[in-house]
């Protein structure tokens, strides 16, 4: 089986499933904030920064984090596999798609790393 | 290669199904999102920094080019999630014929119109 080294887990069913997990995990998040801010017109400082302060729902933004990398990479690979090809681009298209992936890369890490500072350092 | 050979694809010449249009729409959406992931986080970042971060957040929120860029990521995410749950009903079988998909797409596409105006009305 060849199997292809730029995808995130390098098995198209991996990642199928991977894409699934994720977006269960980033739908649950949002709806937890966003029914926690409709529940809470008008709220402090405090009782926000009180919720954050939980290690539950640290975590539960830590997996969200995570999430949206591994689904985000997925995702965008399945965009770049398909418009950054050599039909498309010529025989440049897989050194553009490998920077573009790399680019990626290093703006998904920084979500990550920025994340787990805000939600680490209050 | 011929330079006189037909065209296959002419863009133009091709119709596009409900469907289509909703699955490109969810895509866009996707990619959309990685760039407004940016602003989801400096939101969480700002509103949890500091008492003083949180209540010069609150004013900020109050600038209609804010507003608006707020709105623009909820409503994406709106849509992409709304699409996405769509995506994952029919994984389980749900809506995958010819004609159950039309429905499908239909409905998802107005239940994310509907919270597209919602969020709008949140954020105004
Ligand atoms: C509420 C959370 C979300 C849900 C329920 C969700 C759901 C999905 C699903 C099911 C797919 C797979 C579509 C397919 O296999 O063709 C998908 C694709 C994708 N998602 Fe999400 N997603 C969510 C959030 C996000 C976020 C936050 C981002 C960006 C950071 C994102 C970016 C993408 C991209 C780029 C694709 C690929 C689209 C394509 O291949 O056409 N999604 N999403």
């Amino acid at each position: 089986m060849v199997t292809a080294v730029t995808s995130f887990g390098r098995s198209g069913l991996y990642d199928w499933l991977v894409q699934r997990v994720s977006a269960v995990a980033m739908a649950a998040y949002t709806l937890f904030i966003v029914f926690y801010l409709l529940l809470n017109p008008g709220m402090e400082y405090a009782q926000w920064q009180t919720l954050f302060s939980q290690l539950w729902v640290r975590i539960f933004t830590l997996i969200t984090l995570v999430s949206v990398i591994a689904h985000a990479w997925i995702g965008l690979w399945a965009v770049l596999t398909d418009y950054l090809t050599e039909r498309m681009m010529g025989s440049k298209a897989v050194v553009l798609r490998l920077i573009a992936q790399v680019i990626l890369a290093v703006v998904a890490v920084t979500y990550a790393v920025w994340g787990i500072e805000i939600i680490w350092g209050i | 290669m011929k330079s006189n050979r037909p065209v296959n694809l002419d863009i133009s010449t091709i119709k596009l199904p409900i469907t289509a249009i909703v699955s490109i729409l969810h895509r866009l959406s996707g990619v959309f999102l990685f760039a407004g992931t940016a602003v989801l986080l400096w939101l969480l970042a700002a509103s949890l920094r500091s008492e003083e971060s949180f209540i010069a957040l609150q004013e900020s929120l109050s600038a209609p080019l804010i507003k608006f860029v707020v709105w623009a990521v909820l409503a994406t995410l709106a849509y992409h999630a709304v699409m996405g749950v769509r995506h994952l009903l029919m994984d389980c079988g749900l809506g995958e014929s010819l004609k159950g998909g039309r429905i499908g797409a239909w409905v998802a596409l107005a239940v994310a119109v509907v919270l597209i105006i919602l969020a709008g009305v949140w954020v105004w």
